[in-house]
């Protein structure tokens, strides 16, 4: 038997080292393909900075999502699969706000308290857009934040809190059912319905926006607001949390328990209190994301955290669990992959070459792309 | 670890484990406990539907469909259990290894003018091939078993679950042209094919089933039963012949010494090991098994409709499954078929049976929107309410799974019948702690 499992070790060794050979050598096919495909125009630059700049947008709500869902890993020691539907909770909560703000004197109040669910409120009638209702869409940014946190730390009052020492099977079931409630709550309240929620998007030049005198290639590039609008939030999030982290005594005491809880415990650092910490910052940042997402793609769905989901979790996973900063790293990477694995493969595949490079990731690299210690 | 300690505070009483001394007691016992439990059911609900003027075509064919889904969920409930309840690995790709089994065994048996086209091979030949395939694709997923923990285990097999259903939904191998035919996965719309309850008429055929069949439409026609409810009737009859079936086969396994290897893994898989088990070759042995009867399973469900499409795949179904392996409580066949009856019943079709009887006796009509609902409400009238809420059982059901799943877990852990997982050693060890629930808890 020990023979027999020696040599199998020995084969999975190899394996390993063979799938990793294999993983570079593709990357490395690819470049030289991508570099072919430019030097002969069958891909042009302007195309392939439009599946970058995708790929940028997408990695940076997957980043505010992936934030929360690396923290609750490390600190709280689970995978919590309920995360998708807190961004789904943020996306409603917000939109209904900005409908309710937006559409005073515009739209009757059953349409904009219920998101259009009885096909009323015209988004462009409302002027769901950042243009016409700057107000509405921002407070609608700060309840989404809001109203997530109060759903997340209700939750972790009635669900988690009572699982806190039950390791992280269960707590990672009990998360599926919080899942399945949570969204399904939303569809009884929201109905099933996909719709469209937003306007289509401002898309000044940028000559109208700076008023400087620019050379006339960059003053002639149309700017998407929503996408802008949504690159400047995360950036400015992603920078809070960043400092949060590092210089505050609170930052401290989250980063001390992820590395090492019981160490942690020892030296007094108060648990509930960075418990709540993590699920304010993880479950606000996971709201704004759902709210960005509507506010960039223009339509609500209740499936729309459940399905980011994977994804958040290969971003996590890729960037090593329990590092912030790998998740960030990890997103990027994610968001890249899904945008410019297209200049290879079609549309409807590129979320596998995502989720394939996660499991690939998973089973020979469990620590990361980066090997991140589980430190934030 | 710390986590178990209460509930092993809570089996410390049953200190021996009947299973362990006597089986045959047990095991009859354990029929009467289902039967039980069956019997008792379907009472209520005749009673309840009779009474409250669902009438006799609605409620036999909802025990009908009740009984088809208990059936269908026990099925994959007992091919889950030996992964999860008896070696411990956290499978949530359930639905990505019925897909694999019910894409090849169509593929396999679509004729082969259809479009896209198949194979045209019989039906048996068809479903033995969806095992394979389902097994062989279990045997690449094995693979990572034997190398990470348990919740990064979860989230590779659910990925593999979204990759399959992912590939099979999408356009690019909608259609492949081999020579002059177009084989494929058909996208979206699927592949249709002969479904596999077809047996029922190909039975009704033989000499001495045929002639039980006849008196059977007979009987159902004097009662006033419509015959297509008695004909689905007979194919769950079939599905009940493979629960018993499923549930012989991994009992056998479970109290083999393949069997007690397993439990060990699933409590200590260091001292498993440590005492010379080959656990690398067992896990991957009993993977591929489990998912070769998720397959199956997948099949006999999934198969007995007439066209396969991506959308029956969702990761929610491995979670379903989930939800009535964790009702019944791991680790215990019985408790498997108890807590697939239970779902299939209470979870699955009770919420649509409270709909029959609303809809019989009330005159509901249901409003637009919960707004709508609401001002009818303020202005006195609550039907519009319940109406909506009738309307939205769907969704409320989902609710109502995802309530009990947590309940479950903070106050019941082990299930209905989780006191009766069965421990890797023949003695008596409660007085020591033990791992109570697969995968590593020590995270």
């Amino acid at each position: 038997m020990s023979t027999g499992y020696g040599r199998g070790r020995l084969s999975n060794v190899t394996a390993q080292e063979v799938v990793g050979g294999l993983l570079l050598a593709l990357i490395g096919i690819l470049i030289l393909d991508l570099v072919r495909l430019l030097v002969t125009g069958e891909l042009p630059l302007s195309r392939l900075w439009s599946f970058t700049w995708n790929g940028i947008v997408d990695s940076l709500y997957i980043g505010l999502a992936a934030i929360g869902l690396s923290m609750t890993y490390s600190i709280l020691r689970f995978a919590n699969f309920s995360h998708g539907d807190l961004v789904t909770t943020g996306a409603f909560s917000g939109w209904t706000v900005a409908y309710l703000v937006g559409g005073i004197g515009i739209a009757d109040l059953s349409s904009r308290l219920l998101l259009r669910a009885d096909g009323g409120a015209q988004p462009g009638s409302v002027g769901m857009d950042v243009l016409a209702a700057p107000v509405a869409i921002i407070l609608g940014l700060v309840v989404a934040a809001i109203v997530t946190i109060l759903v997340a730390l209700a939750i972790d009052r009635l669900v988690y809190r009572q699982l806190r020492d039950a390791g992280g099977i269960p707590l990672l079931i009990a998360s599926v059912g919080v899942a399945l409630a949570l969204r399904y709550l939303i569809a009884f309240v929201y109905t099933t319905d996909t719709r469209i929620v937003v306007a289509s998007p401002p898309q000044p030049e940028l000559s109208e926006l700076v008023w400087l005198e620019l050379p006339a290639f960059l003053a002639e590039r149309t700017i998407n607001l929503h996408e802008a609008t949504l690159v400047i939030a995360a950036l400015a999030l992603i920078l809070g949390v960043h400092l949060l982290l590092q210089y505050t005594k609170l930052g401290k005491s989250m980063r001390a328990m992820s590395d090492n809880k019981d160490l942690a415990l020892i030296t007094g650092i108060p648990t509930e209190r960075v418990i709540f910490a993590t699920w304010v910052i993880g479950s606000g940042l996971a709201g704004v994301a759902g709210y960005l997402i509507v506010l960039d793609r223009g339509q609500i769905t209740i499936n729309l955290g459940w399905f980011l989901l994977l994804l958040i979790f290969a971003a996590v996973i890729l960037g090593g669990i329990g590092s912030i900063y790998g998740a960030l790293a990890g997103s990027l990477v994610i968001g890249l992959t899904i945008n410019l694995s297209l200049i290879w493969i079609p549309s409807d595949l590129n979320e596998i070459a995502a989720f394939t490079l996660m499991i690939i990731v998973l089973i020979f690299r469990p620590d990361g792309l980066f090997s991140g210690v589980e430190t934030a | 670890m710390s986590g178990s300690s209460k509930l092993d505070g809570e089996n410390a009483g049953n200190s021996l484990n009947p299973l362990e001394e006597t089986d045959l007691p047990q095991w009859a016992s354990d029929l009467v406990l289902i039967a039980g439990i069956v019997v008792a059911t379907y009472a209520m609900f005749a009673i309840i539907g009779l009474l409250t003027g669902v009438g006799l075509n609605e409620t036999v064919g909802f025990m009908r469909l009740v009984t088809f889904f208990a059936a269908v969920y026990a099925l994959v409930v007992l091919a889950l259990n030996l992964h999860w309840g008896y070696t411990g690995m956290f499978n949530i790709g359930v639905a990505g290894f019925m897909a694999v089994g019910v894409y090849t065994m169509a593929f396999l048996t679509a004729s082969p003018d259809g479009s896209p086209a198949g194979l045209g091979l019989p039906i048996p030949i068809g479903v033995v091939g969806g095992m394979i395939a389902a097994g062989l694709v279990g045997l690449v997923a094995a693979l990572p078993a034997l190398r990470v923990r348990a919740d990064y285990f979860a989230i590779v097999t659910l990925g593999l679950s979204e990759i399959i259903r992912l590939a099979l939904l999408s356009g690019s191998l909608r259609s492949v042209e081999v020579g002059d035919t177009e084989y494929g996965t058909g996208g979206g719309s699927g592949i249709s094919y002969t479904p596999v309850d077809s047996v029922i008429p190909w039975l009704l055929e033989r000499p001495i089933i045929g002639f039980a069949g006849d008196q059977l439409f007979a009987l159902g026609d004097m009662v006033g039963i419509e015959s297509s409810i008695i004909q689905s009737g007979l194919y769950t009859g079939v599905l009940l012949l493979f629960v018993v079936a499923f549930y012989l086969f991994l009992t056998r396994i479970a109290y083999s010494p393949f069997g007690r290897v397993l439990k060990a893994i699933r409590e200590d898989e260091l001292a498993a090991r440590s005492l010379g088990k080959n656990t690398d070759r067992v896990k991957i042995t009993v993977f591929v098994v489990g998912c070769a009867l998720m397959g199956l399973a997948g099949i006999l469900w999934m198969g007995s409709q007439s066209r396969v499409n991506p959308d029956s795949f969702m990761p929610i179904v491995t979670f379903y499954i989930f939800v009535a392996l964790i009702v019944g409580g791991s680790g215990s066949n019985t408790g498997s078929i108890v807590g697939a009856f239970v779902f299939a019943a209470f979870l699955w079709q009770g919420p649509r049976f409270i709909r029959s009887i609303v809809r019989a006796n009330v005159d509901v009509r249901a409003p637009q929107t919960i707004y709508d609902a609401g001002v009818e409400l303020a202005a006195g009238d609550p039907l519009p309410l319940l109406g909506y809420v009738i309307g939205t059982l769907d969704e409320l059901r989902f609710v109502l799974v995802g309530v009990v799943l947590i309940v479950l877990m903070i106050w019941k852990p082990d299930g209905l019948l989780g006191h009766r997982k069965e421990l890797a050693a023949a003695t008596d060890l409660s007085r020591r702690p033990t791992a109570t629930d697969g995968g590593d808890t020590d995270e």
